[in-house]
């Protein structure tokens, strides 16, 4: 009863439940295998208002995607909300004047962070700050203050 | 009589709230074949199920060989275990091993023989049984018969100093059961073992055995040589030997008289 | 009243040492040496009929569970335009959810029955009892790779579901109803995340793993020895099963993905 090919099918079996897992980790959650995604260094923007932005959102320039959100939380001090974002390491042309957007992919999209590069000559470095923000669009103040002006017009 | 191999002292167990056996006080003599005997439902597989330790007494001790079995742990009781045989009354084959793996199978967990020593002992003891033949058949394939006599071979592969054969004739044709007499008689004469057997079928087991315990509501009512307890004149020993209809037994379940029942009262 | 009382107080006490007797099996059968003369070669054996058996009905399940929510999603999802998002509508299903709960379900049903009905049936046979008399003890010997087997087959048969079942929702989506394949697999891997969704997915797999083999070795060993016993031992094993599996999947959920 105990054979050979038992052996070869449960060995099977067991194969292809790592290839399964590797299917899932490659081809759908889109793990690389490269390291140097893991090389990254941290900066920081401050926005008035984050609103729907998570953390894991993406971080990009142009449309590329370049890093991600690693953290949301409030200063105390200002009342603004301090977005943590890490950067890849290659990407070494943040200057200091740059400004962070949060913007929607599409209409029901996700929240992310797109950074556009200013013409300063002192990059960020690790640990910096971006000053310089747009917060979110909220669609409540926007439809809010077309109710005012037209009520004003009148 | 011989020393003992088997001593039961005030032996009581209860399930639940039934008392299955009351007060048993006996001793089974060493090398020899006892039947345990008495009607059904008197707790003989429950005192055979006591003695290999499956269950344990509410109170009493049993020693075997000495040793209080019920007052070993686990780990013991398995190693003492590896001293005595059992027979099921079905067989008890394992149903996904051939009966050649069956017989082995003690073998294999209990020593670390070559694998030739263990096939030559096998097929001696496959030999003795008569079922050398039928080593690679799976249980599933042998018929009752040879179902049993494949859990002797497996029961004595360890040559055991204790082999206790639960209901051995029961629904067996002729051919079988003298076999299974012979078969017996020859293990217990070359093995040197204490055999115990219960069962109901008076005439089969009588003409092997050498001494006898008789059960009846969980007590014992008489024991000693076949021929002393044959001739006894307690009621409930005559009754069951004799196969007479009416007795201590009765033949009624209780009920309210008869002709009560039938509303014939007036008549 | 009193007599209402007492009798609920009997099945509290019954519940409690049902229990007390599966954490018992559990525990005697889970942990101590393992039995090296007999090698993995029971291991094995066990693997091939609780994995391996389980194979069939977890892959043809899972492709046709994939195309139904293909076809679903993608009929939900073109009413707003959305329908480059049917890959990660069906990967965050398959891998949160529906992968590791109906694989359990499929589990219950091929695998946990099976083995409830062969232990019960070796002990309405007194192949347990003659192990014991041998000198083997049939918690190690019998229960033991049953349960691991079990356990280590789960999570694999929850991964090659969710595999099979994407690869299906690819074939309805992409192929039949002609939703563009870059945006297809491009939505999903920036969805799915690796450590929160494939393996929080796999972890519930693992837990309705042990859970599942824990019943159904339990209900096999604790069966009343007759036909009857074990015929009802097999149901309260799918029975049990199928809700401790829904039970804990809720619980799992609050935990894992319920609140950041």
């Amino acid at each position: 009863m105990y054979s050979r090919s038992m052996e070869i099918l449960v060995g099977a079996f067991m194969l292809l439940g790592i290839a399964a897992l590797a299917f899932l980790a490659i081809q759908v959650s889109g793990l690389s295998l490269n390291p140097s995604n893991r090389d990254t260094y941290q900066i920081s923007a401050t926005f008035t208002n984050v609103a729907g932005l998570t953390t894991r959102a993406k971080v990009s320039i142009a449309g590329v995607t370049v890093g991600q959100v690693t953290a949301i939380h409030l200063d105390p001090m200002s009342v603004r909300a301090v977005v943590d974002m890490s950067i890849q390491k290659q990407v070494d042309y943040l200057t200091t004047d740059s400004i962070a957007a949060i913007k929607t992919a599409g209409v029901l999209g996700d929240q992310y962070v797109s950074i556009s590069v200013g013409g300063a000559p002192e990059m960020l470095q690790n640990g910096d700050v971006i000053t310089d923000t747009q917060s979110a669009l909220v669609l409540e103040d926007l439809v809010g203050k077309i109710i005012t002006t037209l009520g004003t017009n009148n | 009589m011989t020393s003992s191999w088997i001593d039961i002292k005030d032996l009581n167990f209860s399930h639940g709230p039934r008392v299955i056996l009351n007060g048993i006080d006996v001793s089974i003599p060493k090398g020899k074949i006892t039947a345990i005997m008495g009607p059904s439902g008197c707790g003989k597989t429950t005192l055979l199920r006591l003695i290999s330790s499956q269950l344990k007494p509410s109170q009493g001790t049993i020693h075997v060989a000495g040793v209080d079995i019920s007052s070993l742990n686990r780990e013991q009781l398995l190693i003492q275990r590896r001293r005595m045989g059992m027979l099921f009354q079905t067989g008890a084959l394992f149903t996904d091993l051939s009966v050649f793996e069956n017989v082995a199978f003690p073998l294999r967990v209990h020593t670390d023989l070559p694998e030739r020593m263990i096939r030559d002992l096998v097929l001696m003891k496959l030999h003795a049984v008569g079922l050398r033949g039928a080593r690679d058949l799976m249980p599933a394939e042998l018929s009752g018969g040879m179902t049993r006599r494949a859990a002797l071979a497996r029961a004595i592969i360890l040559d055991p100093d204790l082999i206790m054969y639960d209901e051995p004739f029961t629904g067996q044709d002729p051919i079988f059961v003298g076999l299974l007499r012979h078969l017996i008689r020859r293990i217990n004469q070359t093995m040197a073992c204490t055999c115990i057997i219960v069962s109901h079928d008076i005439n089969e087991t009588l003409s092997i055995s050498d001494y006898m315990v008789v059960l009846a509501d969980g007590k014992v009512i008489g024991h000693g040589e076949p021929e002393t307890v044959i001739n006894s004149d307690n009621p409930h020993v005559r009754q069951f030997l004799q196969g007479l209809p009416d007795g201590p037994v009765p033949f009624h379940y209780p009920a309210p008289d008869y002709f009560q029942d039938l509303e014939l009262e007036d008549a | 009243m009193l007599d209402h009382v007492q009798r609920f107080g009997h099945q509290g006490l019954s519940v409690l040492t049902g229990f007390g007797r599966a954490g018992i099996v559990l525990w005697q059968s889970m942990w101590g040496a393992p039995d090296w003369r007999a090698g993995p070669g029971l291991l094995i054996r066990q693997l091939y009929f609780i994995g391996v058996y389980s194979l069939v009905i977890i892959v043809v399940s899972g492709v046709l569970i994939g195309m139904v929510l293909a076809l679903q999603g993608y009929t939900v999802l073109v009413r707003f335009g959305a329908e480059s998002a049917l890959g990660q509508f069906v990967s965050l299903t398959l891998l949160r959810e529906l992968g590791p709960v109906v694989a359990a379900l499929l589990f219950v049903g091929r695998a946990g029955s099976a083995v409830t009905a062969e232990i019960g049936l070796m002990k309405a046979t007194d192949q347990l009892a003659a192990m014991e008399m041998i000198g083997v003890d049939p918690l190690k010997r019998v229960v033991r790779p049953r349960l691991w087997a079990g356990i280590i087959s789960m999570p694999i048969l929850a991964q090659i579901f969710n595999m099979v079942a994407i690869l299906g929702a690819v074939v309805v989506g992409v192929n039949w109803l002609g939703v563009d394949a870059g945006s297809f697999w491009a939505n999903m891997q920036n969805t799915v995340e690796f450590r929160e969704d494939v393996l929080n997915g796999s972890i519930k797999a693992f837990s309705f793993g042990v859970v599942v083999t824990w019943i159904a070795i339990f209900q096999g060993y604790d069966a009343i020895p007759t036909s009857e016993g074990i015929s009802a031992a097999t149901t309260r094993t799918v029975v049990h099963s199928s809700l401790a599996v829904l039970a804990m999947d809720f619980l799992l959920t609050a935990v894992m993905f319920g609140v950041d």
